[in-house]
């Protein structure tokens, strides 16, 4: 009997706790984004309520939640209530898609540029005056260079890296994946410490001084530069890879918080010059070319090939980075 | 049915069992739950392959062997607290918890900073050879950190409840120093020796946040059996994380089982002898 009222009680006090339900004003938005996007996002957001306050009249706010990529979108299937996400690569968005049924699964298809309003490629950050002579992907597997990469199985960024390798090891063997395997086997072999993200990587080269080459977002690198000026030289190899991260609101939330409109607009405007000179101004490159023609003098011009090269993600992240897949090949012997 | 003499004994109880069910119980429930389906061969994936082992027994191993750093360590730092008057005690006393309060990330970073080539200690080390910042010795070293205030804190209350006429008892008698120790001393403190070697130990298997920073987290070298979950969350292999998840927790329940067991045959012998 006191067991049973017990065991009422506690059903009474589990049912009081039920969730609270938030409630929502059309004016706040929750944008879910990846670690180096920080300061990025910051501006933009100043710039977009300014030019939604001018166009509409509306005081708007906007939050931003920063991690790994791949934790964000985890966070956001189990019921982060995003508005828009903003992160690193679309695999990690098509995950949302699959797995939560939050948004369409043609998300990349209704904004321009398979919803990537600005890009960022791979590049090489070494110590100042590049004392191992780091010029191109070659020098990166020669005896006595250490290679900084976060692990591409728990970082986003890692795994853009990865492909970057990759793609040099096919194009200087003209397509033979054989070598380019042993290519990407050889980089990792210089690999003394995998971080589980890429601004822990980043801390690892900069702040703790290991390694002589970090493989490095572009912004990234430009970043480390700003912070630590006269440290570093960030060196670009002749081909690299394309990495276009994608945004794309999240249908379900923004019917409920009803916010379809405005997270629409916040991501568009992305697309508009002035947030394009501004993520120009953070080191990524902008989609408008005539922006890139006047404010991106620091962008080196490179051959890269994009992630359609190796069949989309779904196809790259099976082969390469998947259970039993060729970075887990990597460390079997 | 008897009527219980405490008042309120229902909503107490209640109270409890709830807090405890949302608390404790569910989150371990839904890790065993969410095992539900998966495939033998999944399973093996998960908990089986090559890195998987390696990282199980290097999270072992390191745990077993940080547990008892952190026994020797802290019964000592304990009996100093305890028995030793000494300027700056106090600040001693209260540095002990500390490990306990600053971010785990925090302690990861420093203890890897300090031990990396460029670092203060490291920079010593290093030429004669000892590597520890991106090695087992590392993963080993920040599991110390991490586990040595529970061993303080669980001897240092009993050791100051000895009172000292025992062992000027045991002095009388004609016992010797060591004797004493052996004799007198020790058995009534080893149960609470052995509780707090149980909790560090079952705080260093789960110990994720000051790890990666100092592991390196080469898979199949020093990796971890926690980053493993994490790296299987990433692929969005919920089941393979679960699996990772559910033996570490058998594992930590099992090992916590068989201490408390030890304990009380010890206390029960204690009594008999008595």
């Amino acid at each position: 009997m006191s067991a049973l009222r017990a065991l009422a009680g506690a059903l009474a006090l589990a049912i009081s706790v039920a969730p609270i339900s938030a409630l929502a004003e059309g004016t706040t938005l929750l944008n879910v984004s990846y670690d180096p996007t920080r300061e990025f996002y910051s501006a933009y957001n100043s710039l977009f309520k300014e030019y939604w306050k001018k166009k509409t009249g509306v005081d708007v706010s906007i939050n931003q939640s920063h991690g790994g990529s791949g934790a964000q979108a985890r966070a956001v299937i189990e019921g982060l209530d995003a508005d828009v996400v903003t992160l690193a690569l679309a695999y990690d968005i098509d995950a949302i898609a699959q797995k939560s049924k939050l948004l369409s699964p043609d998300w990349a298809k209704r904004l321009p540029d398979e919803s990537t309003p600005y890009t960022s490629t791979i590049v090489f950050l070494v110590r100042k005056g590049n004392p191992k002579h780091i010029k191109d992907w070659n020098d990166l597997v020669k005896p006595g260079v250490a290679v900084i990469t976060p692990n591409p199985k728990t970082s986003g960024g890692a795994r853009w890296n990865f492909l970057a390798a990759y793609n040099y090891g096919l194009r200087a063997n003209h397509g033979d994946d054989g070598k380019a395997r042993a290519y990407v086997t050889a980089l990792f072999k210089n690999v003394p410490v995998l971080d589980s993200g890429a601004r822990g990587a980043t801390t690892s080269f900069t702040e703790r001084g290991l390694g002589d080459v970090l493989l490095a977002w572009e912004n990234e690198a430009f970043y480390a530069q700003r912070e630590k000026p006269g440290a570093f030289d960030v060196i670009a190899p002749r081909t690299s890879i394309l990495a276009e991260p994608p945004v794309a609101w999240i249908d379900v939330n923004v019917q409920k918080h009803d916010t379809a409109k405005l997270a629409k607009a916040y991501l568009e405007y992305l697309y508009a010059p002035e947030a394009q000179k501004l993520a120009c101004k953070f080191g990524y490159r902008p989609r408008l070319t005539k922006i890139l023609g006047s404010c991106g003098s620091h962008f080196a011009q490179m051959d890269l090939s994009t992630i359609r090269n190796f069949g989309g993600w779904d196809a790259a992240q099976k082969r390469f980075f998947g259970d039993g897949g060729v970075f887990d090949q990597i460390y079997q012997r | 049915m008897s009527r219980d003499t405490i008042p309120g004994r229902n909503i107490a109880l209640g109270t409890t069992l709830a807090l405890v069910s949302l608390a404790v119980i569910a989150p371990l429930a839904a890790v065993v739950l969410s095992l539900n389906g998966i495939t033998p061969e999944h399973l093996a994936r998960a908990i089986a392959s090559p890195d998987a082992i390696a990282a199980f027994r290097l999270t072992f191993v390191a745990s077993l062997v940080a547990a008892l750093i952190d026994l020797v360590l802290g019964s000592f730092v304990a009996w100093i607290l305890v028995r030793y008057q000494f300027p700056g005690r106090p600040v001693l006393d209260a540095l002990v918890d500390v490990p306990l309060a600053i971010p785990t990330a925090v302690t990861g970073i420093t203890l890897a900073t300090i031990y990396g080539g460029h670092g203060f200690l490291g920079a010593w080390l290093e030429p004669h050879g000892i590597h520890v910042a991106y090695t087992q010795i590392g993963v080993a070293l920040a599991l110390v950190f991490v586990g040595f205030p529970f061993v303080v804190r669980t001897v240092q209350p009993v050791l100051a409840e000895i009172p000292k006429d025992l062992e000027e008892a045991a002095s009388s008698f004609g016992a010797g120093q060591t004797l004493t120790l052996r004799r007198v001393i020790f058995p009534l403190v080893f149960p609470a020796m052995l509780t707090g070697f149980a909790l560090s130990l079952a705080r260093a298997l789960g110990e994720y946040g000051s790890v990666v920073f100092i592991a390196g987290n080469l898979p199949g070298k020093t990796e971890i059996a926690p980053l493993l979950i994490i790296t299987r969350l990433e692929e969005y292999d919920y089941q393979g994380a679960s699996a990772v998840a559910t033996v570490l927790l058998i594992a930590s329940f099992g090992m916590l089982l068989a201490i408390n067991a030890l304990q009380r045959r010890f206390s029960l012998a204690r009594k008999m002898a008595t």
